[in-house]
């Protein structure tokens, strides 16, 4: 029995009738959405601190206010996104009329992971209502607190024809996914990426992927390693190092690693006290398998700053540890013994989600961005260019596709309709185009072509 | 290695020497390509004409002229392009730099279609090259002559690394679609569009799909008949009818079909005299295959005129079909032929009803007087592009995406937009370390209720 048949096409069906169209309808979605956050804020950081121990602190910053915000700004700038976009028009098509049209796909998937499990949801469904689309939701089975504040409160909130939370775990995924959507979100890992754009494949549905990587974070000796080392730890750390866009690993010469060290030492121990175990402030890993694996990547280099959170020096490029997305409190520091080398390093491995260089000078740090790629960077800090919703998020290569954030997320839930509206008058500025194209005419094109006058299209 | 992983292998290394990074290289690219287009033009019709009939005219004003377009739009605008677009910033960040910075993305896979050989691979190529990318082309076999002149004069005039022609069939195709590319841009069937977005997958390489579909056109009872048959007519058998954005059936009211039947015959006459396959300006089916599968599509059908065909030539009349019942094979397929077949509908509501029923299109045409009538068909319909009072015109307006939605595809290009699509367009925020004393508040443990927004 296929759990989803019912549901899929309810929404679609409501889809069809136009519902979501008018402004109004989309606004009040959104205000909905407004309202959920407002009413259920202490709710919604018990979730958060019973999956994740998110301090009041990280949940306000990182999940709450972060979806508020967009609920805000997409409330404000609705119609202004909604509206006809005018474009240049070329000689032959001055007197018509020239647009883009901005429609919702249709049905729109998104499917979440456990690490911001409100943020993730929600962000993205800002975008997606906003674009006029039918919703369903996948929260993750992982952070199971939320996924139940998701499933139960969320929708009283919002018009139930059109909206949908859809529970379960990989099997539930599979069998989803073999369902025809009109745009599939899915913020993960690149692992099951590849999954979900291969059933999309089979649809041709289009698709945004917010995948992961290392995140490299380069230190250059030109700095001040008390600055660097509490903007790098507060980042890495934060949400106990389970966020796609945490700096990964350090790389910096042998003698910046020395005046690192003690200065992450005292940036830790100032965060999170001596018994960092104990302090409210570090967030807990999802589960036991997470903890297992992230166990077994300290098994390698040399452990500079132990517990939880831990430094690794002496770390080699081909260990467990510098090869797979680490999404824990660990921090690896790899030496290199110049730019040239750290910029090769990164190059030589998968386009990471994020990138960062701290240096005093901003020439050594614009080099590090001209000479990588990456889907986003910041220089001289942590995360913070994701607080921008005028710079849009998204990945490259292995990172992911797409992108989204206040009006890329409206961009990306909507298709782009090009609208030429012509009149049925001018033909005889037509008549060149039709056949027969006489030798005359024949003479005419010869001399265009030399002249390559402007815009010399007939249509 | 084979030969087609050696010249991938050769264009990555290309890119990665950097070369393509000053716009001063990309823009001595594109000159290039344009001086090709131009010296070469000879050469480019002969191959048109041997693939697909098409006279110098169709060659230069239904394909090379929106590639010359193309290559200056893209020349006068790229500094523009490049350069970094300072975004707005939050209170927290006003003492930074916040900008999208576009950067190219590696070596891009161009599959051209056979319909316009030379168009749709080439323009493509354009925005790619623009971007600063690497470009690997592989044209379609079909068009046999233009696939192989591609192959010799593409390395004359460009970098012979970073842009290597790569022919062949479905072998050779499969073979190119297991290398890694940082993006592919595919131009064909929503068949094969799966088999390419599997492909792209397993390598988490973003696609720009152009397909296809059945892309109706509306003829409102209130509307010029003449204007209106004329253009579809000019629209539809461009080319035999083997354009993605043809106009594929028309849907009216059965009070005006032997109206619309008698202009269409009318403008017909005039565009290709009483005998088309005498006109130079008439095209021919790409294949036998193709040819065999356009005339099946007529069987059975009313034929209001032609209908014929000649195998040996490949050349199918110009035909049109009344009374079409939706159920029909010629309903079922994009006709992608000279077959124009009119299904009546009794209204405008039928007619978006019926459109609706089916899949996205690449294309929708409206023809009405009544400014009331095209908007509620654009409001209550999809499709990748919409022209009213006209066919095809919208794809050659440079600042409109084209591109499909649904089964139709998906991405866009044209112009910016192909700038876009073969850039990764990169969020940068550039702080600095001295305003440590103003970001103490954010560290834990005695946190500062800190907005970020």
């Amino acid at each position: 029995m296929d759990p989803f048949e019912d549901t899929l096409r309810q929404l679609r069906g409501a889809f069809n009738t136009g519902r979501t169209r008018p402004a109004e309808f989309r606004a009040a979605q959104l205000r909905g959405l407004g309202r959920f956050l407002e009413d259920n804020k202490q709710l919604l950081q018990d979730a958060l601190a019973q999956d994740l121990h998110k301090s009041a602190f990280e949940s306000e910053v990182s999940e709450i206010a972060i979806s508020q915000g967009e609920v805000t700004l997409a409330l404000r700038n609705l119609r202004a996104w909604m509206k006809d976009q005018r474009v240049p028009k070329n000689l032959a098509t001055q007197l018509d009329s020239a647009f883009i049209r901005k429609e919702p796909f249709g049905l729109v998937l998104i499917v979440a992971p456990w690490n911001y499990p409100l943020n993730l949801t929600l962000v993205p469904l800002v975008g997606a209502l906003a674009a006029g689309n039918c919703v369903v939701l996948k929260p993750s089975e992982i952070s199971t607190s939320v996924e139940k504040v998701l499933a139960e409160v969320l929708p009283r909130y919002l018009d139930q024809s059109c909206f949908a939370v859809v529970l379960g775990g990989p099997q539930e995924m599979a069998q989803l996914l073999e369902h025809k959507f009109d745009y599939i979100f899915f913020t993960g890992s690149p692992r099951v990426g590849r999954i979900v754009m291969t059933a999309a494949a089979k649809h041709l549905t289009p698709v945004t992927l917010e995948l992961g990587g290392k995140n490299p974070c380069y230190v250059d000796d030109n700095c001040d390693p008390q600055t660097v080392a509490n903007r790098v730890a507060w980042f890495r750390y934060f949400n106990a190092g389970q966020t796609c866009v945490a700096p990964d690993y350090i790389l910096c010469s042998p003698e910046t690693q020395e005046r690192l060290l003690p200065a992450l030492q005292s940036a830790i121990t100032r965060f999170y006290g001596d018994d960092p175990q104990s302090s409210p402030n570090l967030g807990r890993i999802i589960n036991q398998k997470q903890f297992q694996r992230l166990r077994a990547l300290l098994g390698c280099g040399r452990v500079a700053i132990g517990g939880q959170p831990t430094v690794l020096v002496d770390v080699q490029e081909m260990e467990p540890v510098m090869q797979e997305e680490i999404f824990g409190p660990i921090l690896p520091i790899v030496s290199v013994r110049s730019l040239d080398e750290a910029v090769d390093f990164i190059n030589r491995r998968e386009k990471p989600l994020a990138l960062y260089a701290f240096s005093n000078s901003s020439q050594v740090v614009k080099r590090v961005l001209a000479r990588t790629s990456s889907g986003g960077f910041c220089g001289n800090d942590g995360f913070m260019h994701l607080t921008l919703a005028s710079l849009p998020f998204g990945g490259v290569g292995a990172s992911g596709m797409g992108r989204y954030h206040g009006k890329f997320s409206f961009d990306t839930f909507s298709h782009h309709r090009a609208c030429l509206l012509r009149s049925p008058g001018m033909e005889k500025v037509n008549a060149l185009r039709y056949p027969p194209h006489s030798q005359r005419n024949l003479r005419v094109l010869l001399v265009a072509m030399e002249a390559r006058c402007c815009s010399c299209t007939l249509l | 290695m084979s030969k087609i992983g050696d010249a991938v292998q050769r264009a990555r290394a290309a890119f990665a020497s950097g070369r393509t990074r000053p716009l001063q290289f990309r823009v001595q690219q594109l000159e290039a390509l344009r001086r090709m287009t131009q010296e070469r033009r000879q050469d480019i019709a002969g191959a048109l004409a041997a693939d697909l009939h098409k006279n110098e005219w169709n060659s230069y004003y239904e394909e090379v002229v929106y590639v010359l377009e193309e290559i200056d739009h893209m020349i006068e605008k790229l500094p523009e392009w490049a350069a970094d677009e300072p975004v707005e910033k939050t209170p927290q960040t006003q003492q930074d730099e916040a900008y999208i910075h576009s950067e190219p993305l590696g070596v891009v896979l161009i599959i051209g279609a056979w319909n316009y050989p030379f168009n749709l691979t080439i323009q493509p190529m354009v925005g790619a090259i623009a971007a600063g990318n690497a470009v690997v082309l592989k044209p379609s076999e079909l068009s046999e002559n233009v696939a192989n002149l591609l192959a010799t004069i593409i390395p004359q005039y460009l970098d012979k690394d970073l842009f290597p022609v790569i022919n062949g069939g479905v072998p050779e195709t499969t073979e190119v679609l297991k290398e890694r590319f940082d993006h592919i841009l595919y131009t064909g069937g929503t068949g094969v569009g799966k088999i390419i977005m599997t492909a792209a997958a397993k390598h988490l390489t973003p696609v720009t799909l152009e397909l296809g579909g059945k892309s109706p056109c509306y003829v409102d009872k209130n509307c010029d008949l003449d204007v209106a048959c004329r253009r579809v007519a000019w629209g539809k058998f461009m080319n035999s009818g083997q354009t993605c954005v043809a106009p594929d059936y028309i849907l009216c009211d059965p009070s005006i079909q032997n109206q619309i039947v008698e202009k269409l015959k009318k403008s017909l006459k005039e565009f290709y005299g009483e005998d088309a396959r005498k006109s130079r300006d008439y095209g021919r089916i790409i294949n036998a295959r193709h040819f065999q599968r356009v005339m099946a599509l007529i069987e059975g059908q009313k034929v209001a005129l032609g209908g014929t065909g000649d195998a040996a030539t490949r050349y199918i009349a110009p035909t049109i079909l009344t009374d079409v019942d939706p159920q029909a094979p010629v309903m079922q397929e994009e006709i992608f032929g000279p077959v124009l077949p009119i299904v009546c509908v009794c209204g405008l509501e039928e007619a978006v009803q019926f459109i609706n029923q089916r899949e996205k299109p690449l294309a929708l045409y409206v023809f009405s007087n009544n400014d009331k009538v095209i908007k509620k068909m654009i409001a209550e319909t999809s499709s990748g592009g919409v022209t009213a009072n006209d066919v095809i015109a919208h794809i050659t307006v440079h600042t409109l995406p084209f591109g499909g939605v649904g089964y139709s595809g998906m991405g866009s290009y044209h112009g910016k937009k192909s700038f876009e699509t073969f850039s990764h367009r990169r969020s940068c925020l550039v702080r600095s370390l001295l305003s440590e004393e103003a970001l103490k508040a954010r560290y834990p443990p005695g946190q500062a209720k800190v907005t970020w927004h």
